[in-house]
């Protein structure tokens, strides 16, 4: 029950950044969805609670909810970009786009052979969902900002998957994942910050005409 | 069809216009004043009607006819709507296809007295308010949809029926889901804040209010009676979602409906008084995520 609740609302964030204009408001629905996905490992195995869910919970819900905030606003406030969002596909269409990836993802969800120990049947539809939203957001968006949080959404929509594939994945493995998020939004935010001085500008659609 | 039949009917023409007292009541209550008499609709409607109307020498017969239209539209439509656990006067199986043109009908008339006037305010609020109502029919259209597929009724007073316990356990997301899409549908269709501003007499903003700018005598107390029974209507329908079932007593069946009513009245007040109307081209984002969430409801009940 808990866990249905909690991936509607993931649903619903991955939605909510596919229509948003503002990028701080992006970066904290993106936080508020790792704060999310962080207790959905704690929640789906409440009876056989251990400690290695536990340790993997508040590392999750520390860093997606935390740390990568606070690194991209400093990113955001360093680089003095303008907080719009700046989209390729308009925020309209990009709602329509994702409902029409919603409803291909719960059409795929139920036709894969993954049938194993997940403890909720919308599991594999939503991580399908933010997997595509993902991408789409990293497609869609100009600002360099962006793409880091279709990134974030990205990686956050293989964590849900793995929640429901596997009963036990190694905690080096979880931690090796975990680790590898935080380099990428670390660098990324180095490098925007950095784009940003030589350039003036992180719009993507121009880094094609790179001259130092 | 037995005598509670009748009483959604009958509280809808009776309590309707109260509905705008409560909330006025509200939002002078946050802004610290002591506001109009919670009465105030119904001495509006006496004074309108005992005065005499005044009709442009440009219009037409459609510009009279569209309060009577839209009147009588609301009246039909106030027969189909139930109300918490009383069933509505009439009920057939896919009704809400003519509650909804019914609604439809009253919005095409008082569009089209709107531009019968030729004059360029009330065409762009009749513009606004035919682009703004072709984005909250399908959210609604999607709403009765998801209620159609999770009760398996066509008919409005079996689909709205009063939930128990049992049914937020094992559909909660979808319940919640469907009465967020409802109430922005409801605040949208009765030109209340996030979308429109009633109190606000800037033509270059308005939308619901400045088409009916040149009614005036009973043709006004018509259009302001049939806007109280389109808000009571809609709230009824977010209340038949909300409110728990009473078992089958009329009595309590009588106070939870009406104090549910005017908790809701309360509830939209606080949320006209706590936010601010939304830029014109923000509304769209509003309407169409009102649409997406409705969707996403959809979609959960089809898998």
């Amino acid at each position: 029950m808990m866990t249905d609740l909690i991936l509607v609302l993931v649903v619903l964030t991955n939605l909510k950044l596919l229509g948003s204009s503002r990028l701080g408001a992006s970066i904290r629905v993106v936080a508020a969805q790792g704060v999310m996905l962080g207790l959905l490992p704690v929640l789906a195995h409440v009876h056989e609670l251990s400690l290695h869910f536990a340790a993997l919970a508040v590392g999750t819900v520390a860093l997606k909810g935390v740390v990568f905030p606070w690194l991209l606003f400093r990113a955001l406030r360093e680089a003095e970009v303008t907080r719009e969002v700046e989209p390729y596909v308009a925020y309209i269409t990009s709602i329509l786009i994702g409902l029409a990836a919603l409803a291909a993802s719960f059409w795929l969800g139920g036709r894969l052979p993954v049938s194993t120990v997940e403890p909720s049947s919308l599991l594999v539809p939503s991580a399908l969902f933010s997997i595509l939203a993902g991408l789409f957001l990293i497609v869609a968006r100009k600002r360099a900002v962006n793409q880091v949080l279709g990134f974030l959404v990205l990686e956050n929509g293989i964590y849900t998957f793995g929640v429901g594939i596997v009963a036990e994945t190694p905690f080096l493995v979880e931690l090796g994942v975990l680790l590898d998020a935080f380099v990428a939004v670390f660098v990324m935010g180095i490098a925007v910050y950095h784009i940003n001085r030589e350039f003036d500008h992180i719009e993507v659609d121009r880094l094609d005409r790179l001259k130092g | 069809m037995n005598a509670l039949s009748f009483i959604p009917l009958l509280l809808a023409l009776i309590l309707s216009p109260l509905l705008f007292g409560v909330i006025n009541r509200t939002k002078a209550l946050f802004a610290g004043r002591r506001g109009q008499p919670l009465l105030q609709t119904y001495y509006d409607l006496w004074k309108l009607l005992r005065k005499g109307a005044v009709y442009s020498r440009t219009t037409t017969w459609i510009f009279r006819a569209g309060p009577m239209v839209g009147l009588a539209a609301a009246w039909v439509a106030a027969t189909l709507v139930p109300l918490g656990n009383f069933p509505a006067l009439i009920a057939f199986p896919a009704d809400f296809l003519l509650f909804a043109g019914l609604l439809g009908l009253m919005r095409f008339f008082t569009v089209v007295a709107a531009l019968d006037t030729g004059s360029s305010f009330e065409g762009m609020g009749a513009s606004r308010e035919v682009f703004f109502s072709a984005l909250t029919e399908p959210a609604l259209f999607v709403v009765l949809a998801t209620l159609a597929r999770q009760t398996g009724q066509l008919s409005l007073s079996t689909m709205f029926e009063p939930v128990s316990g049992a049914d937020w356990l094992h559909g909660g997301p979808v319940l919640a889901l469907v009465i967020i899409a409802l109430m922005i549908v409801l605040l949208a269709e009765n030109a209340r804040i996030p979308v429109d501003d009633p109190n606000t007499h800037l033509e270059l903003t308005m939308i619901h209010e400045v088409m009916v700018l040149d009614h005036s005598g009973p043709d006004f107390a018509f259009i302001l009676y049939a806007a109280a029974l389109k808000l009571w209507m809609l709230g009824a329908l977010v209340l038949s979602m909300v409110l728990p079932s009473s078992g089958g007593n009329p009595w309590l069946s009588l106070a939870l409906v009406s104090g549910g009513m005017f908790g809701l009245a309360v509830v939209i007040g606080v949320i006209e008084s706590v936010m601010a109307r939304l830029r014109l081209l923000v509304v769209p984002q509003l309407l169409i995520g009102a649409g997406a969430v409705a969707t996403v409801a959809l979609i959960l009940t089809l898998r």
